[in-house]
């Protein structure tokens, strides 16, 4: 059965307009004077002129003591050591790779911080060099951590764990990486039957259960079997339920993953791609977030 | 297009999805189903008629401009149209300079094939003096986002816009031998145009043996060929293409032809309820426009 869903944009809701969230404070634009006074120093997202301080994103003004920054609202990803990021290899060079990870810059692999096939430590020979692109190849997917962050910006990665390595079958979100809560694991095995790998880079990869003891090999050994269509389902309405989250801006961890899920399992899979269900099940998610004071 | 270079075993989960018993895409589509188009009309004060549409990330603004000119000599006593569409380097990088003009030839060549049928759009009601003044209606159409499927997009845009345009009355008065033109002042002394007929692309992705409607950026880069069609409320096709570098058997095309059919009858008559449905909340409706 064929369906076109077309709307025009007066039937949207009015809901948004009368649950008008409190004012947030201290927001600004790029080019607003943030403070006349000279006392204060120059942080990230601001910039003086004549003697003012101006901001030079649009976001909310942060102060620690004499220090003034600017948050971005909207921002690509600023690594951190040790973050968990997913990463697409753009380009194969010389001893290493080239990663987009949503950062400014592209970030870098280099051969020497990965795992090699069977696990093998040791020096990497000029054959590990010929074979690189059969080990990863641009387009393929991976997971790593932020190993270092070199002087320019540029991210270098590590893949130095049988947790990290090439993506196999699955899908690729990509939000905003502010979303993403910090925690001590992003990887996620959820009890409905996928697994997830929460990006600090805004990048969440939904892929079919993995079987942690015999399959982290580091994504050497690719399996293209089909995958059982109820497990696909679980991975649409993951999809679905964390861009729902993502739209109305709440903070994305397992639990709140869960719980969209959870109350998603009312619809479709295929409704949710309209507004009216999203906000409901977002509403859904936000009373069962206040009943259990998580 | 703007190609990412997607894995191996993302593509193949993507293919199995479709071959699938019960076809399940990446967003827990069928094969037949559109994302969610949202649509304004009216949204640009200063053309005779615009609409905006946004179909999942896709993001389209059309302007139908009327202008007073001479007709083709080809074809003295019609108007005429003219398509233009633009890749603005907002929707990806790639589009910056030269960069989006391949793309954007194609799409107007498309569009124009699709118009290019006197039984479309009225065109002879557009002409005011046979072989000296008529109305030309310049479309221009604008690719403020990629999200897949740019094609049928552009053309629910263009269709949108022109219900939306407004062309003003004319009365010629005639001394002698000259012919002199009136234009009518009123704001309200308008002259609509007939859409009920006019096409609305539907692009078919062959990927592996299925084909799917609306593919997104992902599906279009495992596809191997595409159909692309233009079809009318009544079920009529009036153009056709086929692009990418696949090949494709001539059984596969009539089914596609088939799904396209009976999926831009539901799209033409869905578009257009929507429109009047838009039109009758009438003008104490504030426009939405680009704020959220």
């Amino acid at each position: 059965m064929a369906t076109v869903d077309i709307r025009f944009v007066g039937a949207r809701g009015k809901k948004d307009n009368i649950e008008t969230v409190e004012e947030i404070q201290n927001l600004v634009t790029p080019g607003d004077i943030i403070t006349t006074d000279t006392g204060f120093m120059r942080g990230h997202g601001t910039f003086m002129e004549n003697e003012k301080l101006h901001a030079s994103v649009a976001g909310v003004v942060e102060r620690v003591n004499k220090l003034i920054c600017v948050k971005p609202l909207k921002t690509r990803y600023n690594g951190e050591i040790g973050d968990v990021v997913i990463g697409r290899i753009i380009e194969v060079c010389q001893r290493r790779w080239k990663v987009e990870t949503h950062s400014k810059l592209n970030s870098v692999l280099m051969l020497s911080s990965v795992n090699l096939p069977g696990g093998e430590l040791r020096r990497r020979s000029e054959e590990d060099e010929k074979l690189m692109r059969h080990y990863l190849k641009e387009g393929d997917l991976i997971s790593a951590e932020v190993q270092n962050i070199m002087g320019d910006g540029c991210l270098s990665l590590h893949t130095r764990s049988l947790k990290y390595g090439k993506l196999g079958q699955g899908t690729l979100l990509s939000i905003s990486p502010s979303l993403i809560k910090r925690r001590k694991t992003h990887f996620h095995n959820l009890p409905c039957g996928a697994s997830i790998i929460l990006g600090n880079n805004g990048y969440v990869w939904i892929s079919p259960n993995v079987n942690e003891e015999t399959d982290n090999t580091g994504g050497y050994e690719q399996n293209l079997e089909p995958v059982p269509n109820d497990v696909r389902i679980v991975v649409a309405r993951l999809r679905n339920s964390i861009l729902a989250l993502a739209d109305h801006h709440m903070i994305i961890y397992d639990t709140s993953i869960m719980y969209a899920y959870e109350a998603s399992l009312l619809f479709t899979v295929k409704d949710m791609l309209k507004p009216e269900v999203t906000s409901e099940i977002i509403d859904l998610i936000q009373q069962r977030m206040e009943l259990e004071g998580t | 297009m703007a190609d990412v270079n997607y894995s191996e075993a993302e593509k193949t989960f993507i293919l199995h999805g479709i071959q699938d018993k019960f076809p399940c895409r990446e967003d827990g589509r069928g094969c037949e189903d559109y994302r969610h188009m949202e649509i304004e009309t009216g949204v640009v004060s200063n053309t005779s008629g615009s609409a905006r549409l946004r179909l999942a990330n896709t993001d389209i603004l059309v302007g139908v401009k009327a202008e007073l000119g001479v007709p083709s000599p080809e074809k003295p006593d019609s108007g005429c149209i003219e398509f233009f569409v633009d890749c603005s380097a907002n929707a990806t990088p790639e589009f910056e300079g030269r960069g989006g003009e391949e793309l954007a030839t194609e799409i107007s060549t498309v569009l124009s094939r699709c118009y290019d049928n006197s039984g479309c759009l009225d065109l002879k009601s557009l002409c005011i003096i046979p072989k000296q003044q008529c109305w030309i209606l310049y479309i221009d159409v604008l690719l403020l986002e990629c999200g897949g499927n740019l094609f049928d997009a552009a053309s629910i845009g263009v269709k949108a816009a022109l219900y939306n345009t407004r062309i003003p009355n004319v009365t010629v008065n005639q001394e002698d031998d000259e012919m002199e033109i009136e234009l009518s002042d009123d704001p309200y002394d308008v002259n609509r145009l007939d859409i009920s007929s006019s096409p609305c692309i539907v692009t078919l992705s062959k990927i592996g043996h299925y084909h799917v409607v609306d593919a997104s950026q992902k599906e279009e880069a495992c596809c191997l060929a595409r159909l692309m069609m233009g079809v009318t409320a009544k079920g009529t096709i009036s153009a056709l293409k086929k692009e990418g570098w696949g090949s494709l058997n001539p059984e596969s095309i009539f089914d596609m032809m088939e799904t396209g059919k009976k999926i831009g009858q539901v799209l033409n008559t869905s578009l257009l309820n929507v429109l009047e449905e838009e039109e009758k909340s009438g003008n104490k409706r504030k426009t939405v426009g680009f704020l959220k």
